[in-house]
């Protein structure tokens, strides 16, 4: 079960991860796209770090809307309307919620992805997040029917999207700026998949620790 | 780095503040979230047409606002799209009662904002329609790429556009008009030199000392080829007629198809629809836009437009009309674009048509 305290944590722990690689996903980023991705996604999470105490007595879906109006209107570029299409689907598959089970972590991971894949039309192997966050949530959903817990689940899905980042790298660019490289932009790991495997992984750092403090 | 700025992050709010003051008499400010409007708006019964996009680029889009061309510009961070709220609230702010055309410039930020936004102003009851801007013939497909970008041609749709809706057009006019004076107009670029986005403080991208780059993008994403520097004619000369037969060039130009999202009021949601340039033809009458890229001079600009006029005239294309100067800028870029608007008689009436903004004035 990920409570709304865990939900609360993740933000802030993603926000942080995205102020500290800020540098780095801008460099990637300049390699071949416009380096502006750190800069961008750093200003929008800095905004919804502002709002974290006004989270304490909100549901999940409520937490996951604000996040998602808080990156629409600060982010811009293409990550804002990702980003803010991935929390406001995941807000919607949470409504009312103030704990997840596997299912409904299933659900908001399932209807993210949906939401990004309808709004950036990018296809699997075209060097984008899609690249990532798919194959995390295919891999959590398998571990979820083979009867893992979500924290089990999750370690699978970052595992997965490790993967999938890592095979970004030798992909060519079909979308946004990159894709004007063309073969140029092989041999380069993409930002946003960069940015969408950092915030999995600081899902799974918050729900696991929780877990082990749960233990002592 | 050497710019007239304070902090890098108030480079954009300080700028619009400067405009604001400089043309009070035109436009008004907003801020959080940041627009520029005409003083006059809402103009009752008449569609109201916003831009908008990264900034950096100026004048377009903030500098045209005003009587004949923009109703507002939405501006984002340097080089990153404007968001939907900006884009909603200039719609509420203009809004006419007659409807409002977005004119978009063909990057994936900007295309997913707008589109956020179409949808967000749809829900509140504002008729909204959005049309894309994609003319650089630089990029060659647009199967595995994001496709043609926009680029020159958005000045003149814009111009056009805001003539037209001045004149009664009502929306779905004005989103068809818009969509011919794209499909008319090509532009290309290219870079002598880099430029720098104040927030990052480093230039954008690398290019030797001897290096240009043919088929520049607006924001230093890579052209068609590198070469090594050659006289201004030489580099005229590639542009207007590209020297190699099997890529597209200014003149000897390609089809092109491509297929762009717009909302379908009829069934109420997004569609595909397909879009197909076609080749100019000998006889054609055109409108020649040299585009400085911020750091060449407008001597520089009259130099390539000498070699471009001569060239038009060997191809038996006709310019009727002209725009030369600093219009859609990428920082201190040195460069420029060149971009070729075949003209039919509707086109050149709304162009010649009066216009009153910071950037773009004549008639009144």
């Amino acid at each position: 079960m990920v409570t709304q305290v865990q939900i609360i944590q993740w933000i802030q722990v993603f926000a942080s991860v995205i102020e500290h690689h800020k540098e780095e996903l801008t460099e990637l980023d300049a390699a071949i796209g416009d380096a502006d991705h750190g800069i961008n996604m750093d200003r929008g999470f800095k905004k919804v770090s502002n709002l974290l105490p006004s989270f304490v007595d909100k549901d999940i879906s409520t937490i996951f809307r604000t996040v998602s109006m808080t990156l629409i209107s600060s982010v811009g570029g293409a990550s804002g309307p990702l980003y803010g299409t991935w929390f406001l689907r995941a807000s919607s598959a949470t409504a009312g919620k103030k704990e997840l089970t596997e299912e409904d972590m299933l659900k908001f991971l399932q209807s993210g992805l949906d939401g990004v894949i309808e709004r950036g039309k990018a296809q699997l192997g075209d060097k984008t997040m899609l690249d990532v966050l798919s194959p995390a949530v295919v891999a959590f959903e398998q571990a979820v029917n083979e009867g893992m817990g979500t924290v089990e689940a999750l370690r699978v899905a970052v595992s997965a999207a490790e993967q999938g980042l890592q095979e970004t790298i030798p992909m060519v660019a079909k979308k946004g700026r990159a894709s004007y490289l063309g073969d140029r932009s092989v041999g380069h790991q993409d930002p946003g998949g960069t940015s969408a495997y950092f915030m999995l992984r600081s899902l799974l750092k918050v729900v696991d620790s929780q877990k082990k403090g749960g233990r002592g | 780095m050497k710019k007239l700025i304070n902090q890098p992050e108030d480079f954009v709010k300080e700028s619009l503040a400067g405009m604001a003051v400089a043309h009070a008499d035109l436009i008004q400010v907003n801020y959080e979230p940041s627009f520029v409007y005409r003083t006059d708006a809402p103009v009752q019964g008449k569609v109201a047409i916003i831009s908008g996009g990264g900034s950096g680029h100026e004048p377009m889009h903030v500098g045209f606002v005003g009587m004949g061309m923009l109703d507002a510009a939405c501006p984002g961070e340097v080089f990153t799209s404007p968001t939907p709220d900006q884009m909603l609230a200039a719609a509420q702010q203009v809004d006419g009662g007659a409807g409002i055309l977005y004119i978009v410039k063909n990057y994936s930020g900007d295309l997913m904002n707008f589109e956020m936004a179409t949808e967000l102003a749809r829900s509140e009851g504002i008729r909204t329609l959005n049309i894309i801007i994609d003319d650089d013939v630089a990029v060659k497909d647009s199967l595995y790429t994001q496709g043609r970008r926009g680029v020159g041609t958005t000045v003149l749709a814009e111009k056009i556009c805001g003539a037209a809706a001045e004149q009664g057009y009502n929306l779905q006019q004005l989103a068809n008009l818009c969509r011919k004076v794209n499909l008319h107009g090509r532009s290309l670029g290219v870079a002598l030199s880099s430029c720098t986005v104040p927030a990052k403080g480093t230039p954008t991208f690398a290019l030797g000392d001897n290096e240009i780059e043919l088929g520049i993008g607006i924001h230093g994403e890579p052209g068609r080829e590198r070469v090594s520097m050659k006289s201004g004619d030489e580099i005229t000369e590639i542009l207007v007629r590209w020297l190699c037969p099997s890529q597209a060039s200014l003149i000897d130009n390609i089809d092109y198809s491509r297929t762009v999202r717009e909302w379908d009021e009829a069934q109420e949601g997004w569609v595909d629809v397909e879009l197909l340039n076609k080749p100019l033809q000998k006889g054609d009458h055109i409108l020649a836009y040299v585009n400085s890229m911020g750091g060449t001079p407008v001597s520089e600009l009259y130099l390539v437009y000498r070699k471009l006029a001569e060239i038009c005239e060997q191809e038996g294309l006709q310019i009727v009309r002209n725009l030369i100067g600093p219009y859609m800028t990428s920082l201190e870029m040195q460069g420029c674009s060149i971009t070729l608007l075949k003209l039919d008689d509707e086109m050149l009436r709304l162009w010649d048509a009066p216009v009153k903004t910071a950037s773009l004035r004549w008639g009144v």
